[in-house]
């Protein structure tokens, strides 16, 4: 890892009697996309609205980019942009509008806002939009919009919660490629998830979150190797349960051991998760 | 400290804009009713001192509008916080809590601003024009102001929208009826005179009245309404951070 650009130490959040986030440590080096998954309520938004300002941790400490959020609020506000897991768009204002906006909320003059809009609707693909009202976009220009605004004050930092929930498999991967390159223009990525492949497509780095505790980080393949690099898929009393082999042979000499409906397949992160945890991810 | 205030400022602004269409028709009907029933109706041959009810009425429904309309900011920051997340773009961007509701109060006294000539407007077209003049305008702005501020204020409160409806129920709609808009305070016993005293609305009716009739300008009104705003104001920025969860 490089110079760490988001630290984390220690956070917790408690909403009533529920723990949200207990003791979570992490960081992120410049330039790393760093995937963070865990099965719904793993306490994932959370962590990144409290990275964000939007709710108040219990306790723990924040720096991104050098700035604690405690000491300097406003500094460390401006080192992000954040897409966030619901889309929060103004849906009565245009494409340029809501564009507009955000470059003045963060303090860019009205040239560089005009220059950036259609540098990143370029970027987008999403040029001949530049007048549409936002409510008429579909669901995958929206999330691309939200990306495009998000990047407007070319953050050092881009906090993405589910950048591709909720779309189809094409749209995906269109997105995919996008984050891939705003990284290798220099930003720092932080994304959740609970879509394997897009982890393990796009991570530098990989963090299991379950109920609000960090189970695991590491490199995908590393997480992978842990468990084996085949797994078998088989029944037993009619439930299906898996075993994992270091090589393909060892898989296919369990094979023969057992009667029938199998199946042999690659270990992916998923595999990784459950046997930390006994739980699916998605 | 202020910087960021404009991008607030300007969102509603153009949400306004996209609909102004709508939103001057709403404005006319009540104050339209009124006028028909009471200014025109009922009180065609009663005077109050030496105006026309009709003239009587007027300036109190400047009042009544601009503190309406200008707590009506609520409802949209209700909307936009609740519905659309859109509270959440202001709190991650790096403007302060002073920016945010300086902001969001300068729309609400626009929009108190526009609904207060929308009266005017319909006024003249029941032929009554007063005199509209620099003291009228000033104490329209600072009512709008108390009621801005109380709004942004209340919004960062509530925790659902229709907590946000029964705060209007309760507080506004009756000072509106109260505030010494649709009749003269002096018909009242001294007590009941004394108790709306208290109300800011009371001393807006009063100044924009006078202002509008020549009458001498009474110090006092445009005191309580500037306390009683820049208090409110401040409340408003130091509820900002309740409304984070
Ligand atoms: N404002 C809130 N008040 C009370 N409980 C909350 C609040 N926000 C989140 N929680 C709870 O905290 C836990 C973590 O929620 P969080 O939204 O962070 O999960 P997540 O990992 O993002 O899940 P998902 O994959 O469903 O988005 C959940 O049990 C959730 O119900
Ligand atoms: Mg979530």
């Amino acid at each position: 890892m490089t110079h760490p650009i988001i630290e984390v130490a220690n956070l917790t959040k408690q909403f009533g009697s529920l723990a949200a986030l207990s003791g979570v440590s992490f960081q992120v080096g410049g330039g790393e996309i760093y995937a963070y998954l865990g099965p719904n309520g793993a306490g994932k938004t959370t962590t990144i609205r409290i990275l964000t300002s939007l709710t108040r941790r219990d306790g723990g400490e924040v720096r991104l980019n050098g700035y604690d959020i405690e000491k300097n609020p406003l500094e460390c506000k401006a080192q992000f942009g954040l897409v966030p897991q619901h889309t929060n768009l103004d849906a009565d204002l245009s494409v340029k509008e809501n564009l507009l906006i955000h470059g003045l909320l963060h303090r860019m003059e009205r040239r560089a806002i005009t220059r950036r809009t259609g540098e990143l609707l370029e970027y987008m693909e999403m040029s001949d939009r530049l007048q549409t009202v936002v409510k008429k976009l579909s669901g995958g220009l929206k999330r691309r919009l939200l990306i495009a605004r998000a990047l407007m004050h070319a953050p050092k930092i881009l906090f993405m919660d589910e950048p591709t929930v909720g779309l189809d498999p094409a749209i995906r991967r269109s997105i995919w490629g996008f984050i891939k390159k705003i990284r290798n223009d220099g930003a720092t990525i932080f994304l959740t998830t609970h879509y394997i492949e897009e982890a393990e497509v796009l991570a530098d780095r990989v963090a299991f979150l379950d109920a609000g505790k960090m189970v695991a980080e590491d490199t995908s393949a590393n997480l992978m190797a842990a468990i084996g690099q085949w797994a078998v898929d088989y029944l037993e009393e009619s439930r299906l349960r898996t075993a994992y082999f270091k090589s393909r042979e060892e898989a296919g000499d369990y094979i023969l051991t057992r009667a029938s409906g199998c199946t042999v397949r690659r270990v992916n992160l998923e595999d990784a998760f459950i046997s930390m945890t006994g739980r699916k991810i998605s | 400290m202020i910087r960021g205030w404009t991008a607030v400022y300007l969102r509603e602004l153009f949400i306004l804009r996209r609909r102004l269409a709508k939103l001057i028709p709403s404005w006319s009907v009540s104050p339209l009713l009124y006028l028909i029933a009471f200014g025109y109706a009922v009180g065609r041959h009663v005077a109050v001192g030496n105006h026309s009810y009709l003239e009587f009425l007027i300036p109190g429904l400047v009042a009544m509008a601009s503190m309406t309309q200008a707590f009506a900011i609520s409802s949209e920051i209700n909307i936009a916080r609740f519905y659309w997340y859109i509270f959440d773009e202001f709190q991650s961007a790096p403007i302060s809590n002073l920016a945010y509701v300086l902001g969001e109060v300068l729309a609400g006294m626009t929009r108190a601003f526009l609904a207060g000539l929308v009266i005017l407007i319909l006024g003249a077209c029941f032929g009554v024009v007063l005199s509209y003049n620099p003291l009228f305008w000033a104490a329209l702005l600072l009512n709008s102001f108390v009621f801005a501020s109380l709004a942004v204020g209340c919004a960062m409160n509530v925790r659902s929208h229709a907590d946000q409806t029964l705060l209007t129920n309760f507080i506004i709609t009756p000072m509106a009826f109260l505030g010494g808009t649709f009749f003269p305070l002096s018909q009242l016993p001294g007590w009941g005179q004394n108790l709306l005293q208290l109300l800011p609305l009371t001393h807006a009716a009063h100044a924009v009245r006078a202002a509008a009739f020549n009458d001498p300008a009474q110090a006092v009104d445009y005191l309580v309404l500037t306390g009683v705003g820049c208090l409110c104001f401040l409340f408003a920025i130091l509820s900002v951070n309740r409304a984070k969860a």
